[in-house]
């Protein structure tokens, strides 16, 4: 009795979480005719392939390569610096606490803390703000938590032995890393690259201040949502979001697959 | 030779994470601090001294209300964000008996998570607006008469758009805890004569505490600064802190936005440590 109700209480709690967006995705697929709200008026493409024309607030395509080349970038740099930092967490050394600590604050602090302070640091220091730059700064702070935390667990999965195996075998630090290391971490890599990267394309509050002159995309929908009335904001939402959730379903997938 | 090596090394691989940080969040955060005690003249900062800002935070009623405005949001947030949490972590954990099943729903339980929040906000629009689906389906039914208008726009749409975003940071540290109860402690209880009311009382809900702190901090943190939903879902006439923050860097008042956020982040930092005081949440990790 008490598994059916909660199983009812799941699947209420499901149709919250995920129908807006099925709203969204439906109100996406109108015709010419079609307006802001329910019921479809028309059935049609139109909205969707509106989206890659030139809108009056500036250019989709544009600001979609920005977040893609940027999501790029952070994932590359956040797994270099996850794959090392979860290795020297593997000792214990003096300043490990302290360094865990602060990789736990840079996940909990107001994101609009993060925008402001990296935008006053650039006022004050009179270097011009861009997405490639304070914008990256911003991005990491909240990427590298995540892809350390997940490195972190797999590091503690992971068994010491093969490494010992393989420098018994004469093989030096480098080349264990090389031989037996990384290819036994890559299908976790592979995980956390993809997850990295839809957390960059999607992040707004603390780039919000510091991506300069050029948008990224998620600030290019925000400024759309007081400019666009018409279901073009809806199929561009609709476009991103099936590109988020591919990756994500990819990187998942990753994980399962990969580390049998 | 090679033990001094293997001291020197963990170091040396710590330093590129160490360096991002002080960068990225150390030295930002210690120049908000420094520019909260600067003056601004109405176009531009200059370096000062002073306590101005600070007084001008605590003097305005309208900040303050500010303030108070946030706790509310917090307090409603979080309190909806646990009412969801423990049921459904408990469904997962414990009334699905296949794991895989049980990854798979708790997977597609943090879809969501990771995709735009300024596009989950916009979704609900055609649900809750003065036409919307919601308004059309209580006019058809007859429940009343004109369109509901406290939906969209208001507090209790930034409240329900908050939950909806950060329900996700409660349920994954409540489930992580639940799954690692040892499911023996139940059987015995259970041999023993415990009803299950009692179980839950006196075993799962103590146990289920670490991770409840984990979520509360999450939740409480990202209410305190949110300031997306306060804008999209509240429609202009609703304050946050957050948003308070935003609009004073938007007329470049720098010095007063810092010293708000010094503020926005000590008190955060009291809820964390007041919440670290009563469950140690280091097992967890």
């Amino acid at each position: 009795m008490a598994k059916r109700i909660l199983t009812v209480f799941f699947g209420l709690f499901l149709l919250f979480l995920y129908g807006p967006m099925f709203g969204i995705f439906i109100l996406s697929l109108q015709g010419p005719d079609g307006a802001l709200t329910f019921p479809v008026r028309s059935f049609g493409f139109y909205w969707l392939g509106n989206v890659f024309q030139e809108q009056r607030v500036g250019s989709f395509v544009e600001s979609f390569q920005r977040s893609f080349w940027l999501g790029l970038l952070v994932v590359a740099i956040a797994l270099f610096i996850s794959v090392l930092g979860s290795m020297a967490f593997r000792t214990k050394f003096k300043g490990s606490r302290a360094l865990f600590y602060l990789t736990i604050s840079s996940l909990v602090v107001p994101g609009v803390l993060i925008s402001l302070g990296i935008g006053i640091t650039f006022q004050v220091l009179k270097i011009q703000t861009n997405w490639f730059s304070s914008g990256l700064g911003a991005h990491l702070t909240w990427t590298v938590p995540f892809a350390f935390l997940i490195m972190l667990g797999v590091f503690n999965r992971f068994n010491p032995f093969y490494e010992e195996a393989a420098r018994d075998l004469g093989a030096n630090d480098i080349a264990t890393f090389k031989e037996v290391v990384f290819p036994l971490i890559a299908p976790s890599l592979i995980g956390v690259a993809l997850l990295g990267f839809t957390l960059s394309y999607d992040e707004f509050i603390r780039t919000s201040l510091v991506s300069g002159q050029y948008n990224t995309l998620p600030l290019e929908i925000f400024g759309m949502t007081t400019n666009v009335t018409s279901p073009a904001l809806y199929a561009l939402g609709t476009l991103t979001t099936l590109f988020s959730v591919t990756l994500i379903a990819l990187g998942f997938g990753a994980y399962r697959w990969l580390s049998r | 030779m090679y033990k001094a090596w293997k001291t020197f090394q963990p170091y040396l691989l710590a330093t590129p994470q160490t360096l991002i940080f002080l960068m990225f969040l150390v030295f930002p955060i210690t120049m908000i601090f420094i520019v909260s005690f600067w003056e601004f003249n109405g176009y531009a900062m200059t370096p000062a001294f002073s306590f101005a800002n600070y007084v001008n935070v605590f003097s305005s009623k309208v900040s303050l209300s500010t303030y108070l405005n946030t706790f509310k949001y917090v307090v409603l947030v979080w309190s909806a964000c646990v009412a969801i949490a423990l049921p459904i972590a408990y469904y997962l954990a414990f009334c699905i008996e296949r794991d895989s099943v049980r990854i798979l729903l708790f997977l597609i339980c943090t879809i969501p998570f990771w995709t735009s929040n300024i596009i989950r906000m916009i979704s609900w629009i055609p649900l809750l607006g003065r036409g919307g689906l919601v308004n059309q389906a209580l006019l058809t039914v007859g429940l009343v008469q004109e369109p509901v208008e406290w939906l969209l726009y208001s507090d209790f749409a930034i409240v329900l758009g908050m939950v909806h975003l950060f329900n996700f940071f409660m349920i994954a540290p409540v489930f992580n805890s639940m799954m690692r109860i040892d499911r023996s402690l139940i059987t015995a209880a259970r041999d023993m004569g415990a009803s299950g009311f009692e179980v839950l009382k006196e075993i799962i809900l103590p146990l289920t505490a670490p991770g409840l702190a984990i979520g509360t901090i999450f939740v409480v943190t990202l209410t305190m600064g949110e300031y997306v939903t306060v804008r999209l879902m509240g429609g202009g006439q609703s304050a946050s802190v957050g948003k308070l923050i935003s609009t004073q860097i938007g007329s470049l008042q720098y010095p007063l936005a810092a010293a708000n956020a010094v503020i926005l982040l000590l008190i955060t930092l009291v809820l964390v440590a007041g919440i670290l005081r009563v469950v140690d949440i280091r097992k967890e990790l």
